[in-house]
């Protein structure tokens, strides 16, 4: 296969996270979204390294991920929060910041 | 062996993607993260990237995939209500999904990449795996290495800030 494929396969999984963003309003799934997100930038980043035919494309998605497991850390910590303060669960509902 | 193999494990992560966003209870949702998860380590292999394709499996599928079970057990997962704050977003959002993945196609695509419609080199047998890789990681990116691992530790200590339970007397 080459890589094209592995390419457009990427750009794919992005447009679905990213309507999950748009859609969804649960701010567990919207996580789940920006992990499908971060995801296709992995898989693309990988592919690409292939083609090349150097490592250093596959450091990099193991960074990705390293921050990935840092942004689920902190987002579901701020879930629980909002949880413990009996907040809504909705990221419509909770727009005090907006301007 | 290799396109079947290509087009079973895109299938499955196309499938697990849109179940994500389809799914209205979100622990369903992340059952079908895991498929995702779990296609994208087989894409892994096929790109001969063995080490990722682990690091996914043990990192992701394994452990923060049970962080997520945990918290949408801990939170329970409720039904989103049917108001929308903005008229036709969910008609117009599908729309600019379909717009974003032919402009990301468009923009690879037409890109003047010559390897990208061949299958790329042919690589060595230890291309991907842990060796090679740990190699790269302690020797040449050590310091990317290094700053990952401060940002692990501040956002371990973040998570406990955010949400450890307050003592008594302490201000809001």
């Amino acid at each position: 296969m080459s890589a094209e494929w592995y390419v457009v396969l990427s750009s794919l999984l992005f447009a679905v996270g990213a309507m999950g963003i748009l859609i969804r309003r649960s701010p567990i799934v919207i996580l789940l979204c920006l992990e499908l997100m971060l995801n296709a930038g992995n898989l693309a980043l990988v592919a690409f390294s292939r083609m090349v035919g150097n490592q250093q494309g596959q450091v990099f998605a193991i960074v990705v991920m390293v921050v990935a497991a840092c942004e689920v850390v902190v987002g579901l910590g701020l879930i629980v929060a909002i949880f413990r303060r009996k907040l809504p669960l909705d990221v419509d509902e909770l727009r005090e910041l907006r301007g | 062996m290799e396109a079947v193999l290509f087009f079973v494990a895109a299938i499955g992560a196309l499938g697990g993607a849109i179940g994500v966003i389809a799914m209205r209870n979100p622990f369903y949702g992340v059952l079908a993260l895991i498929v995702h998860l779990f296609s994208l380590a087989v894409l892994f292999l096929l790109l001969s990237a063995a080490f990722v394709a682990a690091a996914q499996v043990v990192v992701y599928a394994g452990a923060v995939m049970v962080l997520y079970v945990f918290v949408v057990a801990y939170v329970g997962g409720g039904e989103e209500s049917a108001w929308e704050p903005i008229p036709g977003q969910r008609f117009l959002a599908p729309l600019l999904g379909i717009a974003l993945f032919v402009e990301l196609a468009i923009a690879v695509l037409s890109s003047a990449l010559l390897a990208l419609g061949t299958d790329g080199p042919d690589v060595k047998a230890g291309f991907g795996d842990p060796s090679a890789i740990g190699y790269l990681l302690l020797e040449r990116f050590l310091l990317p290495f290094e700053a990952s691992s401060i940002l692990l530790l501040l956002a371990a200590v973040g998570a406990v800030v955010l949400a450890g339970r307050k003592r008594e007397g302490d201000p809001a």
